[in-house]
């Protein structure tokens, strides 16, 4: 079964509890979103994944084998952090073609080809790169290895909006191209709704949902109205927050409603991804 | 065609409702191809699988149809299908919305059928 498995995966640093009984499966010809606040574990996650951190507790294993000191498993996966790997004076060119030496299925013809879709100038060396172009090269590298699990942590980082649109593109096509398994894990949330096929949220280590983002958006909701008529509506329901402005209150509720259910005077209407995040992970945030 | 991830309708619905408006205006003729999933996916940022949904769900109502090993087309009876479909969900998609707003200001029956006769006159000249 090719798969990446999770299994109650424990992970502190010091007194720190990093990450706290994850479990996640990941599989190749989907794209996941691995949403967290900053602080949340998502960092140490992803290390214990590509085997650089060794979890204190549970397994992981691809496609069934574990992944601890195991080149084989961790051959299959790529992650595109923000690590510098390149000396200074190489130029961009000549990382493409360490990387096809160190990727046997790296496709060196898709990479030109991203990086010319980017305007990237290949003879540039490292030390010329702004934040933006950096990023923009380490997704041609990442999109291009050919591994069939490939972890993007913000991967839109310095990117300005134009670039961000070209690069949801591109994902698609190169997802068309290479149906692997994708993990993208960005605060740009709401920009990235659409091509999710399922998320995962973490907060304070711990997993807090996993859904198809399909699902999930289908039982967001405000529920707006006078606060009275709002208080009696949430009662018996999952209510994952709420704000009040004056006499009106607004509650955000997760759980489908249906419309016959909506009282007089109270305005019902969707939570889109973004939204939701900030409810459930904001401090005193939701519980579900 | 617009997606919008604050609307009641799940994504794939709003794409599938994008081509019926294509079809409806003739942009997608009868007979005549629709973009690839992938087009669609690209255009709009969306999972393929997003996509796919959308345009199987069409398929199941007889709306498109697979020519095999080269993609969707629109059905013959395609236009008339779809202004069907339309019609049957008009009540709820907009009729009762305006009720409910018109409810709300205290309109009476008469007064709102009167500006729904004004406003479709003017829509006509």
């Amino acid at each position: 079964m090719n798969k990446i498995e999770l299994t109650g995966t424990y992970k502190s640093f010091g007194t720190v509890q990093a990450v706290k009984d994850v479990s996640m499966t990941l599989e190749p010809g989907k794209i996941y979103g691995l949403l967290g606040r900053n602080g949340a574990g998502k960092s140490t996650l992803l290390n214990m994944i590509t085997g650089r951190v060794f979890p204190d507790a549970g397994t992981i294993t691809v496609d069934g084998e574990g992944v601890i000191e195991n080149d084989r498993a961790l051959g299959k996966i790529y992650l595109m952090g923000e690590s510098k790997y390149y000396p200074d004076g190489m130029r961009l060119k000549e990382a493409y073609h360490w990387a096809a030496k160190f990727y046997p299925d790296f496709d060196l013809e898709n990479a030109y080809y991203l990086a010319k879709q980017f305007g990237l100038n290949t003879r540039k060396k490292f030390k010329e790169l702004s934040t933006g172009m950096s990023t923009m090269f380490r997704l041609s590298v990442a999109l291009s290895t050919g591994a069939p699990y490939i972890f993007l942590d913000e991967p839109v980082l310095g990117l300005d909006a134009v670039h961000r649109d070209m690069f949801y593109r591109l994902l698609v096509e190169q997802f068309e191209r290479h149906p692997a398994c994708y993990v993208i894990s960005t605060h740009l949330i709401e920009e990235v709704t659409g091509l999710l096929e399922e998320v995962y949220i973490i907060r304070g280590g711990e997993l807090l949902l996993h859904e198809s983002t399909e699902g999930l958006l289908a039982r967001g909701y405000t529920a707006t109205g006078p606060v009275s008529v709002i208080d009696d509506f949430i009662v018996g329901r999952t209510c994952i927050g709420s704000d009040s402005l004056g006499g009106l209150k607004s509650a955000y509720l997760l759980e489908p409603v249906e419309t016959a259910q909506i009282p007089e005077g109270v305005e019902v209407s969707k939570l889109n991804l973004q939204q939701l995040f900030v409810q459930l992970t904001k401090e005193q945030g939701g519980i579900v | 065609m617009q997606l919008n991830f604050n609307d009641d309708r799940p994504i794939f619905l709003q794409i599938a409702e994008g081509i019926e408006d294509g079809i409806l205006v003739g942009a997608f003729p009868e007979e005549g191809q629709i973009p690839s999933t992938t087009e669609i996916s690209m255009t709009y940022k969306i999972n393929p699988a997003t996509a796919l949904k959308g345009v199987s769900r069409l398929a199941e109502e007889g709306i498109l149809y697979k020519r095999r090993g080269l993609g969707m087309f629109v059905a013959k009876g395609a236009v008339s299908k779809v202004k069907e479909k339309r019609k049957a969900a008009f009540l709820d998609q907009y009729v009762a919305g305006l009720i409910q707003e018109a409810k709300r200001l205290g309109l009476t029956l008469g007064e709102t059928m009167e500006l729904i006769e004004r406003s479709y006159h003017h829509e006509q000249d």
